[in-house]
């Protein structure tokens, strides 16, 4: 825990902060509408005795009172699936619809891909990209389970996407829910920081900016990006968009967010961002009781 | 029949038996024939679907369409296996597709709804055809298909794959 010191003076009722963090999470599902709508996945945990509560900006969003949401029907029809309150965030703010063509360019292990499906109707064109090959197959299955069908699954580094493997010339949309040092995590993998060290942050941050300048390339002009972490490092997140902006052809837009967050920072360490990046948002975990989280809106103006 | 199939690669099935250049390749018509004669799920559901192969006899579907061929990872669902005797349709497209079946669809009590899914093999009683069958149960209110089982001698036995079951 010693690591988050480092960001006390960027977030308001630091104690409460870290009490947040030595939590463990709730157990929250997302309701798979490809496959059963909110109502019928309600009746089912009802006959199963399994009691849940809804989320006010979120319909598809429940939590479970049960440590195993796996072993029960709704799940083995594929009608939940597992997924972290604020991780079901980054894909409202993408706000795809049915028809489109878009990339999911860091996709494994697919939960937002599978939100961002559903939100498109299982139409269009979803190209669900990862580096990783065991990932991919994660990726695959939860796709398969969830019963999504209009998924293109590629392997590429997202910092060379290539778009012909799909025969496209550019996405109306594309999520960068970028690699990151998942400090935000803590609640869930109480070991997330063990490993941490800022040369780490920083060389994930060299990453992440090569996959999010090449998101803005892949997609058309006026477009939609949205770059997400789980993490509260501003070397991985606002530092990462202010470099985008200077180099792409892009600009942050704000977006309107249900759940309790911050404005993004304007100088961190004695760097200074662009002004802009106060459009961007920081989830805490003692204001929503969730995960840690990052989310920045973007437009490709090129 | 010049060419051969491409295990790599994600081919467009032909529609029909005089547009097929690759030997033992299923066709489109083939695919639906069969899912209509099995389960009587009509064709008007799979309109807006393309079938590909990719791996000898695997049948993937995607709501749409993309140039032919593709390389790359996946492309929609797996769906159905041929180039076999008796094709067999998965796990996952049965739950996502065989809500409409009207034919060979055996109903289980919650119990044997439960045997099933753990992958269990049980003694049942069925007056319909023998091979694969989609089982299903009802659930909030309605039938919901949970997999494929393979009827034979009067044993349904569970073909839903290892990861796929239920362990409670």
């Amino acid at each position: 825990m010693e690591v988050l010191s480092r960001y006390e003076p960027i977030v308001d009722d630091f104690e409460g902060f870290l009490a947040a963090c030595e939590r463990s999470l709730p157990a929250v599902v997302r309701v798979n509408t490809i496959k059963a709508s909110v109502e019928r996945t309600k009746r089912a945990l009802d006959e199963a005795g399994i009691d849940y509560a809804e989320r006010d900006w979120n319909a598809k969003v429940l939590e479970l009172d049960t440590d195993k949401p796996g072993n029960t029907w709704p799940y083995f029809h594929g009608w939940i699936h597992g997924q972290e309150e604020i991780s079901s965030l980054p894909a409202t703010v993408l706000s795809p619809l049915p028809g489109e063509r878009v990339l999911d360019s860091c996709s494994a292990p697919g939960g937002k891909t599978a939100q961002i499906a559903a939100l498109m109707d299982d139409s269009g064109l979803l190209v669900a990209n990862d580096s990783n090959l065991g990932r991919l197959s994660a990726l695959r299955f939860n796709a398969e389970r969830l019963g999504l069908t209009n998924v293109a699954v590629t392997r590429q580094d997202a910092r060379n996407f290539s778009l012909k493997p799909v025969s496209l010339t550019a996405f109306d949309r594309t999520l960068v829910d970028a690699p990151c040092s998942c400090e935000g995590t803590i609640r869930k993998n109480p070991d997330a920081l063990d490993e941490w060290s800022l040369s780490h942050v920083e060389g994930v941050a060299g990453v992440q900016k090569g996959i999010l300048r090449r998101a803005i390339q892949a997609t058309r002009e006026g477009g939609t990006v949205v770059y997400s972490t789980c993490t509260f490092a501003p070397e991985e997140n606002e530092a990462v968009v202010d470099h985008v902006l200077e180099n792409e052809d892009c600009s942050v837009v704000e977006f309107d967010t249900p759940l309790d967050s911050r404005p993004g920072i304007t100088e961190w360490n004695e760097e200074e961002y662009d002004d802009s990046l106060a459009k961007t948002r920081r989830y805490y975990p003692h204001h929503n009781d969730t995960g840690g989280f990052f989310c920045a809106k973007l437009e490709a103006t090129g | 029949m010049s060419e051969t199939n491409d295990g790599q690669r994600f081919d467009r099935l032909p529609a029909t038996i005089d547009e097929r250049d690759v030997e033992g390749r299923a066709t489109r018509e083939e695919v639906l024939d069969w899912w209509n004669e099995r389960f009587e799920i009509g064709a008007e559901l799979f309109e807006n679907h393309s079938f590909w192969e990719k791996g000898a006899g695997k049948i993937w579907i995607f709501h749409g369409d993309v140039p032919s061929p593709t390389e790359i990872e996946g492309l929609g669902m797996t769906f159905l296996r041929t180039r076999q005797e008796h094709w067999k349709p998965t796990t996952n497209a049965v739950q996502r597709f065989g809500c409409e079946a009207e034919r060979n669809v055996i109903e289980l009590d919650p119990e044997a709804a439960m045997n099933f899914v753990r992958g269990e093999d049980q003694k049942l009683d069925w007056d319909g055809d023998w091979g694969y069958l989609i089982a299903s149960h009802e659930i909030a209110g309605e039938r919901e298909p949970l997999g494929v089982g393979l009827y034979l001698h009067g044993e349904l036995r569970s073909v839903v794959p290892k990861g796929r079951r239920r362990e409670d």
